[in-house]
């Protein structure tokens, strides 16, 4: 797979750049299968570009070339794509690649690129064009993040005032006393929440940050990937991924039909000091209540912590939801402006049950508060036929970004394809 | 020490792959189906569908850079030393399995009986496509003394 990472030798045709995606006038038109892909009427989608390995998250400049993270190299490949469409007809004909260390986030930001790794934030100062001038000069805004392999991606985002809020994985499960061992109770409290298990808040200007010159802003999330800000409401919205193996741990409390239905996937609505209650309670879509953890002495009816932040929306168990996007842009019908898009990247915690996911979801939201129930919006990544085991997806959404035309772009993380969704009106 | 020769990351994708299918053939032929490895494999499949299914999928393709697969890898086909001492002591370690990460935790298995630990990995070096031959009780007892 290193020969993905090779650096591609496309020559740049610097005469045709003035040309861009997004450009009005330019002529996008869908892949004749749709990029294998099922959408709502109206909506097309094409194959941007494949074969970028394992592709995470992604971001889109205000010219309309993409910025691409890559993971699972362990710091042999290049890890960040820059691709361009220099004819503007929606597939990439430039791509070039930097940066050694895996991970997930990515994200343009004024005039600079952030990306991390699975213990560091770094950034690239980038050109009038959101380019990157030196591809060899990160600056390290925040490291010594924990990574204890589970849950070691730093996903993150930006505010509009200059604040980075970085997502520190749990390195546990459930946070029991011995992780992932049946009948093994909790810890308590559970020590894990002092450096992981939340939202750190950093600086975005600022170098060197560690853990003493963040803030946490929220607790108890297990792990969250996907992460928005919202900028109509100045907040930030989390998808948390819920724990796994309540049948395996706790088989005399629960079967393997709900341990593969429960616990919710569930969508946060963050404030300085949030607390959503990992791995203390969980999220019963059924029920509608904060749940007990088995670890703490629930029985699956029980509830438990009051004091706790009810989710803004709960989804089917395990899905993974590993990236979301609320819609700004003008290309789609109204009702999608700012509701949310969500990847789900397709659940494993569900066998021996069929898995899960696999697609991208809209949740429509009406004075910022999600309205309504959640939609299918694309499937058809994984490939014809019932998933019983994730390796047999062929495509898995994974990150999601908005083009400044308004498309959609979603990437895939098992053969690194990026799919272009469009409104064709 | 003995997992981190184990999870080593030096194991080249080619190497992994020979080894795999040195041992398959080999231990194939010495194997032959007898009824005392049937027996242990149907005991094993039950152990296994109960532990090891939910991480390492129905039909042993792990999930993408979390869990391991334990389709014709070295890990499991090869060192049976190294492969009870996975199941003794968990690992926690990157895992190189053919040019993929694997990075997800495995808690260790001890509290099986060392009959259980056997049966559950002739079972899986029996299935999936694999070939390999048992492993008898007598051998994870010899691990299991010399690590405690």
């Amino acid at each position: 797979m290193n020969k993905a990472f090779t650096l591609a030798t496309v020559a740049l045709t610097s005469l045709l750049t003035s040309f861009g995606p997004g450009v009005p006038g330019t002529t996008v038109t869908p892949d004749a299968d749709n990029a294998g892909l099922k959408l709502p009427s109206g909506f097309g989608a094409l194959v941007a570009t494949e074969g970028l390995g394992h592709a995470r998250h992604l971001t889109v400049t205000p010219e309309g070339d993409l910025y691409v993270k890559v993971e699972g190299t362990r710091n042999k490949g290049n890890t960040i794509w820059y691709l361009q469409d220099t004819n503007g007809d929606g597939k990439i004909d430039n791509k070039t690649s930097f940066f050694k260390y895996d991970g997930t986030g990515i994200e343009v930001k004024g005039n600079y690129l952030y990306a991390s790794s699975n213990t560091d934030v770094y950034r690239f100062k980038l050109n009038n064009k959101h380019q990157v001038m030196d591809t060899s000069k990160a600056e390290v805004i925040v490291t010594g993040l924990i990574n204890r392999h589970q849950h070691e991606a730093k996903a993150f985002k930006l505010d509009n005032d200059g604040n980075l809020y970085v997502n520190i994985g749990a390195y546990s499960n459930s946070c029991q006393t011995k992780d992932r061992t049946k009948g093994s109770l909790g810890m308590q409290p559970c020590p894990v929440l002092d450096s992981a298990g939340g939202i750190w808040q950093f600086k975005a200007d600022k170098l060197n940050q560690t853990y003493g010159d963040g803030v946490r802003y929220a607790t108890g999330l297990r792990n969250v990937v996907g992460l928005d800000w919202n900028t109509q409401l100045n907040q930030l919205f989390v998808m948390q991924h819920g724990r796994d193996q309540l049948h395996d741990l706790f088989p005399d409390i629960y079967d393997e039909k709900q341990s593969a239905e429960l616990p919710a996937e569930c969508m946060y609505a963050l404030h300085k000091g949030s607390d959503c209650g990992w791995p203390y309670i969980y999220y019963d879509q059924f029920q509608h209540k904060k749940i007990l953890a088995p670890e703490y002495g629930g029985d699956g009816k029980k509830t438990g912590g009051d004091h706790i932040q009810d989710p803004a929306a709960a989804y089917p168990g395990h899905m993974a939801p590993n990236d979301m996007l609320f819609y700004t842009g003008n290309m789609f019908p109204e009702k999608y402006r700012n509701g949310a898009f969500i990847a789900f990247h397709g659940s494993w915690n569900r066998a021996p049950e069929p898995q899960k996911g696999y697609f991208v979801v809209f949740q429509p939201f009406k004075d910022g508060k999600p309205a309504g129930d959640w939609e299918v919006f694309a499937e058809g990544f994984a490939g014809p036929g019932e998933i019983k085991s994730p390796g047999q997806a062929q495509h898995r959404p994974c990150g999601l970004a908005q083009g400044p035309d308004g498309s959609l772009y979603v990437s895939d993380d098992v053969k690194g394809t990026v799919y272009r969704i469009i409104y064709k009106k | 020490m003995l997992l981190m020769s184990v999870a080593g990351v030096g194991m080249a994708q080619t190497k992994s792959k020979t080894a795999g299918k040195a041992n398959g053939n080999t231990a194939g032929k010495a194997t032959g189906s007898t009824a005392g490895n049937t027996a242990s494999i149907a005991r094993g499949k039950v152990l296994y569908q109960n532990i090891c299914l939910a991480c390492h999928q129905a039909d042993g393709s792990g999930v993408p850079r979390m869990n391991p697969p334990l389709i014709r890898t070295s890990f499991v086909l090869g060192d049976k030393t190294k492969l009870i001492t996975i199941l003794l002591k968990g690992l926690n370690d990157d895992v190189e399995i053919e040019g993929e990460y694997y990075s997800n935790p495995m808690p260790p298995q001890a509290q099986l009986k060392d009959e259980e630990i056997a049966d559950v990995l002739t079972f899986v070096r029996n299935s999936f496509g694999n070939k390999a031959s048992a492993i008898k009780p007598a051998e994870v007892k010899a691990v299991r003394a010399k690590i405690k």
